[in-house]
């Protein structure tokens, strides 16, 4: 695709902040383009069209992270009514794999981003904890793929699960203490040895791949 | 070996070995003599067990020499046991032929490649971490095809230029020989490879790689030498360009064959062991036979066998885990592992006494050296190019060091040497020289490389894996991206190795998981569920040795502890030790800070043994009552249902225990000689089991066991329904055990109602939700409760023996942990 004689002083703006290449933005926004039935924002609803996400048990909570404002790295809290593709390509940018070049500095804020990313995922009431109630949702939702399990039994697991992050977070906790959810503290620290960096991303590729499908 | 001694022992031992089939063949030939003329009581038939008895003396050897390599942790750690064997067989080898001048045993193609080659592959399919195969397909296919096509080539190319120029003198070899020799010498195999970096401990994305390579060349070696095999047969000018061609499609013909057999036996396998619920006993034979069918099938079509053993292994390993019964799981693994470890042990013996064979050798030094080093030299190119190539698409990047690794964990092993002692000495006129080189590059790699790949890979700091145990979050979380990053890749519209994943596990849940899991493994069969059931184990393990070192699990409740365990539950997660209960414990005066060194004992003790897993643990743990019912063993009971019975022993044992602690704590001093006496009935009759306490109670106590353990599969409710009544059924059975028992014995708080708001009280972090339902793991900290297993049926996996354990523990813990509340009835 020519890209070269189309590539606007914006768009290497927008590749210098988000880490794309001028190919991947282009080739994002075209796909972006097709979501948004050629408009210039996209709308929750427009998540809808896409088929393959109909299956995904956890979708209501990622395409919700695509509206909260505290991935969009605004200042304010709360959930955004539509967003542009700026917006877009900012959360697409948290998946983005590590390059060769980055020192230990980049890549520890790197890594911070994208923990925080599932971090606000989990934080579906933005109090800065996950609290039980709400890592039980998203047990419960992540099991929903399977029809035989029972919500019970996702209780149990999510309350386990929070057992542990209390045993790994709090350490020696007493009679009384409550814990009352993981915080994003808490949450680095359980996430300590786990080299998120080559878990979480996605290979964006320079070509068109399916988006001529839909 | 390595001890002068000891090594002398070996001599005595291994010569009386030896001398003994001769000195038995004269006198079988004798007493044949004697027989002739009249009936003979006794008579020493030695030629007619001869094969099978001297095979079954080798393996005894080799499996002796494994125990004694072992003895000395020095040797084992500095020495692979490979080379050990290796140098063993060489050593008995030259015991034999010292014996009687006759190389009469050799690691002969048949019986390697029909017998001991299977279980190895078998075994490496079975327990292939998929999930790290296929994400790293892609580069394992290059490294395996391209690589392996890559040394073939330059290796004899570059033997027959040398060759050319006169430096290796008068070979009856052509181009093609060498090329023949060249794509057999090239593979790099897995049964050294394996046996190697099992001791090295990389990481498990460079095992992964060095591996799966060596398993999946091997269809290219089978093509490239079975083609120059028959190219050298026809003759150098009648190969054309149509036969290279053939030569190309008969590559993915026979590499896609075998993948096609294996899975489609995978599927059958799998079907299979769907319906085996009724014959436990012979559910583990099925795993074998049918994928060693696919072996064999993929033999017969010629298409390559390693292949289909492959995966067959690696498409069956989800659904025949999930059908099969833990213990026929338990037996599946060790007998794999016990084979595939015997077969290693022999292959690499043997190798060591195939080489003392003076008929073999053909010695000719410049053509071993340079096969020497072309092999290393041509390794190093070759993955240092593939990759450059691969990281261009890699996002974990394969570094220098890794790289070196690879180049340098390039074995030879037995294949080459069984491909190279099937070559036809009358095609191939240079046969001895070139099984002769096979035999050095082989000692070479495995001895040489394999002792100096651990000081490198120490020394270069290569990434190791570390062992960690499983936890929850991480599980969860590695669930939770899983589907993030599919749904990233559906947003942005991509189709990525997430999206293909994705689409494949809606494939596998909708269809193929109906079609070849039973209805309760697609319940219970879920990798998170599995997780969260170990750790529950894990848990459960740890409570039941406590309770069993203290004759009783009374301390699960000891006032001093209301919320908290006393079982250490950091075993599971070492990385918090110090923040783990005991130590919070230890701070804390109270009775049950005496038990805490122990505790701290078993603990480490149960970390020692840290590739057992859980229910390994539980299962010896409950096999301990078999010695003691003894009588059990009859072989009709057996057959008539062996989980059952064990169960049903777990049961009773349980039980008695049980009533044992409840009568020890609930009727407290006042009581004591009437516990004196039941204490010794109990003692005396310990093999006749808790029920001599009445026969109405262990007639009724059977029924529930029935209950319990009839297979719940088609209806879970059923279950559930029943197990409330038996918990009722339970608290009769302690009401008609002590009618003299305080009233507390009657206590209403027998109605599972009260459990929500007493779980309330003790759970510190679940005190603001209303609707607490806390996890098995969660629960042990709190009082037991007999609705405890209404909640645990939903995650009630195949391990029945944790329920019955708690099914047990509910109706005599809670009387006494609930008196205090009683009084609001």
């Amino acid at each position: 695709m020519g890209s070269a004689h189309s590539v606007p002083a914006e768009m290497r703006e927008l590749a210098d902040r988000t880490g794309f290449t001028s190919e991947q933005i282009e080739h994002l926004h075209r796909r972006f383009k097709q979501l948004s039935q050629d408009q210039l924002t996209i709308r929750k609803e427009n998540f809808d069209s896409i088929p393959d996400l109909e299956f995904n048990p956890i979708r209501g909570k990622i395409v919700h992270a695509f509206f909260d404002k505290r991935n969009l790295r605004q200042e304010s809290d709360g959930l955004a009514e539509e967003i542009n593709f700026e917006d877009f390509l900012t959360i697409m940018s948290y998946f983005r794999p590590i390059e060769m070049n980055m020192d230990e500095e980049q890549l520890d804020r790197f890594r911070k981003e994208k923990l925080k990313f599932l971090f606000h995922m989990y934080d579906s009431d933005h109090d800065g904890k996950i609290t039980l109630q709400e890592y039980r949702n998203v047990v419960e939702e992540l099991l929903s793929g399977n029809p035989h399990l029972e919500k019970e039994s996702a209780r149990s697991i999510a309350d386990g699960a929070m057992m542990e992050a209390a045993s790994i977070c709090v350490g020696q906790m007493g009679p009384d203490q409550v814990y009352e959810g993981i915080t994003f503290e808490d949450f680095l620290k359980m996430w300590q040895g786990i080299d998120i960096e080559t878990k979480m991303h996605v290979r964006f590729l320079n070509v068109d791949t399916i988006a001529h499908c839909y | 070996l390595c001890h002068p001694a000891r090594g002398d022992a070996w001599v005595a031992l291994l010569l009386g070995l030896m001398a003994l089939p001769a000195a038995l063949g004269q006198r079988s030939s004798e007493s044949h003599k004697n027989s002739n003329e009249s009936f003979a009581i006794v008579s020493f038939k030695w030629d007619h067990v001869k094969e099978p008895y001297i095979i079954a003396l080798w393996i005894l050897v080799a499996s002796l020499a494994k125990i004694v390599f072992h003895l000395s942790h020095k040797v084992t750690r500095v020495v692979p046991e490979s080379a050990l064997l290796i140098v063993l067989g060489l050593f008995l080898g030259g015991i034999v032929w010292a014996a009687d001048h006759l190389a009469s045993f050799s690691l002969t193609p048949t019986v390697f490649f029909f017998y001991l080659l299977p279980p190895i592959v078998l075994d490496a399919g079975y327990f292939m971490p998929n999930r790290l195969f296929f994400g790293n397909l892609g580069s394992i296919l290059l490294y395996a095809v391209i690589g392996t096509v890559w040394n073939a080539a330059t290796t004899g190319l570059s033997l027959y230029g040398v060759y050319l120029t006169g430096i290796m003198g008068e070979l009856h070899s052509g181009l093609l020989d060498f090329l023949l020799f060249g794509s057999l010498i090239a593979a790099v195999d897995p049964v050294a490879v394996l046996a190697v970096f099992e001791e090295v401990h990389v990481n498990e994305v460079l095992f992964i790689i060095v591996f799966g390579e060596s398993l999946l060349n091997d269809a290219v070696t089978v093509v490239l030498y079975n083609v120059f095999d028959s190219f050298v047969a026809i003759g150098e000018t009648n190969v054309t360009g149509i036969e290279c061609l053939k030569g190309i499609v008969s590559f993915f013909v026979v590499s896609l064959g075998g993948t096609l057999v294996g899975i489609i036996f995978a599927f059958l396998l799998s079907l299979v062991s769907r319906f085996t619920k009724h014959v436990r006993i012979i559910e583990p034979g099925f795993v074998f036979i049918i994928s060693y069918l696919s072996y064999l099938t993929a033999e017969m079509l010629s298409l390559s066998a390693i292949l289909a053993i492959t995966f067959c292994g690696i498409c069956c390993q989800k659904y025949v885990k999930a059908n099969i019964s833990e213990q026929s799981s338990t037996t599946v693994r060790y007998t794999m592992k016990m084979l595939a470890s015997g077969a290693e042990t022999i292959i690499f013996m043997f190798l060591g006494i195939s080489a003392v064979d003076p008929d073999i050798w053909t010695w000719n030094t410049a053509f071993i050296l340079l096969t020497l080093v072309f092999i290393s030299v041509y390794r190093v190119i070759g993955v240092v190019i593939q990759t450059w190539i691969l990281n261009r698409y890699r996002t974990v990047q394969l570094e220098i060091i890794d790289q070196v690794v690879m180049s340098y964990g390039g074995l030879r092993g037995a294949v080459a040497f069984a491909l190279v002692a099937l070559l036809d000495g009358n095609k191939v006129k240079d046969r001895k020289l070139f099984v002769s080189t096979t035999i050095i590059v082989v000692f070479f790699t495995v001895i040489f490389q394999g002792l100096t790949i651990k000081p490198l890979v120490q020394w270069l700091k290569v990434k190791k894996t570390e062992h960690r145990e499983p936890k929850l979050n991480e599980k969860l979380h590695g669930r939770a991206f899983d589907h993030i990053l599919s749904a990233i890749e559906d947003i942005s519209g991509q189709i990525g190795h997430h999206y293909l994943r994705d689409k494949w596990s809606n494939f596998d849940r909708k269809y193929l998981r109906k079609i070849l899991m039973r209805r309760s493994a697609q319940k219970s069969r879920d990798q998170i569920l599995n997780v969260f059931h170990e750790l529950n184990l894990k848990d459960a393990i740890s409570y039941v040795a406590e309770g069993e070192r203290r004759g009783s699990l009374a301390f699960i409740r000891s006032p001093s502890t209301d919320n908290m365990v006393n079982v250490d539950f950091s075993t599971p997660l070492p990385s918090a030790v110090e923040s783990s209960v005991s130590y919070l414990l230890r701070e804390k005066a109270g009775p049950v800070c005496l038990d805490m060194q122990a505790l701290e004992q078993r603990r480490k003790s149960i970390r020692d043994t840290e590739d057992t897993l859980a229910h390994h643990t539980l299962q010896q743990y409950l096999y301990k009552p078999r010695q003691e019912h003894k009588h059990l063993y009859s072989r009709h009971e057996i057959m008539h249902s062996e989980d059952d019975k064990q169960d049903k022993e777990i049961f009773h044992r349980t039980m008695r225990k049980r009533l044992e602690s409840f009568k020890s704590t609930k009727l407290g001093i006042n009581h004591s000689k009437k516990l004196n006496k039941i204490h010794k009935r109990d003692r005396g009759q310990k093999r006749v089991k808790i029920l001599s306490q009445g026969p109405r109670c262990s007639h009724l106590l059977y029924k529930l066991m029935d209950l319990e353990f009839s297979e719940s599969e088609e209806n879970n409710d059923y279950e559930t329904l029943h197990l409330g009544k038996g918990v009722d059924f339970l608290a009769n059975v302690t009401k008609q055990n002590f009618t003299d028992a305080p009233a507390g014995i009657d206590n209403p708080v027998f109605s599972a109602d009260d459990d929500q708001s007493i779980y309330m009280k003790f759970s510190p972090w679940l005190s603001s939700e209303d609707t607490v339902v806390p996890s098995q793991r969660a629960r042990v900290q709190i009082p037991y409760s007999p609705d405890n297993f209404k909640r645990l049926t939903p995650i009630r996996l195949s391990n029945k023996s944790t329920d019955s354990f708690l099914l047990a523990d509910g109706p005599e813990d809670r009387p006494r942990s609930f008196l205090p509340e009683s009084t609001h009835m």
